[in-house]
């Protein structure tokens, strides 16, 4: 194989694995969105949150990671239960922007509390994942990615038969598309509510283990969940498969980008090439890829 | 259709026994009264309809039944039982399905897993056995699904089961819906404008459809309904709405000759010229 193509395929692929990673955050994000129409401000909160719980019982009490993580799981189901009753309950049936606003409320609450236990400084998060480099032939892959990618497609695989094969994705798809009709055929939207929030606990507790352990759990982990949102604006708020193709597309974007026009225009691209990209399409279609058009009435 | 007619038929009391007593509701939003001091009683087995001009208070009527909105004053009374203030799914509980004005489907669902999320409160299997589909989970899973191919052959849709209900013209989402609500069994089966933007081939098939719900499963049924035509030949007993109060009641004879109906329905005459 040419230097030049294997090169490429170098990229491409270590692009694509990154931007899996991106998917995983914005899961998160359209679970909830499409559940209840709400833009949840918190979710990247709730990966550090995670995260923070993660290491922090890891480090401090010596808590092995098999029991770290499952114990994080019950505690994030226990955060979306606290949320449900505390926030949403109250707010239920007022304005969108009125949850939106709250859920930067949570946001804070969230690293507040988990800064309060944990304090603020970083830790590091190995759970064991391999950080070697692999050569396929003449191309460098890092296993961490591949791994990441791995646990990535496997549970969005999970969600996917969650939501389509078992009575409660069921429930969950009706609440999606009709809040009324759901409440009509006798779904309770506050457990429903519950039980969306705590899977996108269950996401960020997974998203939190792969990207603390690429980074660190550190504030700054923040911001990196924060390019889920270029990534929900080219896939779509309401589409499960829109947030994976389009991190993907983001992921691969991004790193060609870096290479190939990084040392055009200088350095640091990927910082925002993920938002040039969102910005470009959603010119040509606002709801992005596999939205929902939304027609409001005035 | 054999089980899940008999399962429809079961417990459906007595004709004639009051299943449904609505007393002096009212009900405003803001300084819109919406209802006031609307009373009338629905029987079981009856076909039952609430007729009235656009804005007379029709569909709240409806909301308040099954709890979408909480009256500001009066009691309805269901089976017996008085209450005040209850929740949709407390409501659908009770035996109490709908359908809505706008069809409120979800349109992304074929139309078998529509009719399934009718069939939501009679499983019993629990989350986490339906999470690991364990025996009992599967059962009723089973189970469900039996009934719903039912209902959906009872309704002529048999070609239409796997299409995602939102691609189907609108009469037949009309179909559906009915078919969701059918699928809870209820003992009370509440019909907003049921034929609202029919043509006149689909509307003779709902109103079959309707008689057949109400003979074969002597279902309880309270509708609202825009054609006055359709109302006269369905309806065993009509109340009509205006501006939020009642302004008749009676059989269908009895409320085409009510003058105030009349006026309420054509206008005055004064309100015609002008």
């Amino acid at each position: 194989m040419p230097m030049e193509l294997s090169f490429f395929i170098e990229v491409l692929i270590g692009g694509l694995l990154a931007g899996m990673m991106y998917s995983l955050v914005a899961l998160g994000f359209v679970l909830i969105f499409k559940a209840s129409g709400i833009f949840n401000f918190a979710q990247a909160a709730m990966v550090l949150f995670a995260a923070m719980f993660i290491a922090g019982m890891n480090q401090r009490y010596g808590v092995p990671f098999w029991l770290a993580i499952p114990i994080t799981i019950v505690l994030m189901v226990g955060v979306a239960w606290i949320i449900e009753r505390v926030v949403l309950r109250p707010l239920v049936n007022q304005e969108p922007i009125i949850m939106f606003m709250s859920t930067i409320g949570i946001f804070f609450a969230l690293i507040g509390f988990a800064e309060i236990i944990w304090g603020s400084r970083s830790r590091s998060l190995d759970v064991g994942i391999p950080q070697d480099p692999i050569f396929v032939g003449d191309m460098l892959f890092q296993s961490y990615d591949l791994v990441a990618g791995a646990i990535a497609i496997v549970l969005v695989l999970m969600l996917a038969v969650f939501a389509q094969r078992t009575r409660m994705g069921r429930v969950l798809r009706a609440v999606a598309d009709d809040h009324q009709a759901a409440q009509a055929v006798g779904i309770r939207l506050s457990t429903v509510w519950v039980v969306v929030w705590a899977i996108a606990g269950f996401v960020a507790v997974v998203a939190g283990v792969v990207w603390g352990g690429n980074l660190g759990v550190q504030p700054v982990m923040v911001d990196v969940a924060f390019k889920a949102l270029p990534v929900l604006l080219l896939g779509g708020l309401t589409s499960i498969h829109g947030a994976i193709i389009a991190g993907l597309i983001i992921g691969a974007g991004e790193a060609m980008a870096e290479v190939y026009l990084g040392p055009i225009i200088g350095g640091g691209i990927d910082n925002w090439f993920a938002y040039v990209i969102a910005m470009a399409f959603m010119v040509y279609r606002p709801e992005g890829m596999f939205g929902e058009k939304i027609i409001e009435r005035i | 259709m054999a089980t899940a007619q008999a399962q429809l038929k079961a417990h459906r009391g007595q004709a004639g026994e009051s299943l449904l007593k609505v007393e002096n509701v009212s009900l405003a939003f803001g300084g819109v009264r919406a209802l006031r001091d609307v009373s009338f009683e629905v029987k079981r087995k009856q076909i039952f309809s609430i007729i009235g001009p656009n804005g007379a208070g029709k569909s709240s009527m409806l909301n308040c039944i099954n709890g979408f909105y909480h009256p500001n004053s009066g009691t309805i009374t269901y089976k017996g039982r008085p209450r005040r203030q209850m929740r949709p799914y407390e409501a659908a509980n009770q035996g109490i399905a709908r359908t809505f004005q706008n069809i409120a489907l979800f349109k992304g669902m074929s139309t078998l897993d529509n009719i399934m999320t009718g069939r939501h409160l009679k499983t019993k299997a629990t989350l986490l056995e339906n999470a690991l589909w364990l025996g009992r989970a599967q059962r009723e899973e089973m189970e469900h699904r039996r009934f719903c191919e039912e209902i959906i052959d009872f309704l002529e849709i048999q070609a239409y089961r796997k299409t995602p209900v939102g691609t189907l013209p609108y009469g037949l989402q009309k179909r559906v819906e009915l078919g969701r609500a059918l699928a809870a069994e209820p003992e009370l089966l509440l019909l907003d404008e049921p034929m609202a933007g029919m043509n006149l081939e689909e509307k003779q098939d709902m109103a079959r459809f309707i008689l057949d719900v109400n003979d074969e499963f002597g279902m309880t049924i309270c509708l609202i309904e825009h054609d006055m035509a359709v109302v006269m030949d369905l309806s065993d007993h009509i109340v009509v709405l205006d501006h939020g109060e009642k302004i008749g009641e009676g059989g269908p004879e009895e409320v085409s000759s009510n003058p105030r109906v009349i006026e309420a329905y054509l206008g005055t005459s004064q309100e015609q010229e002008a």
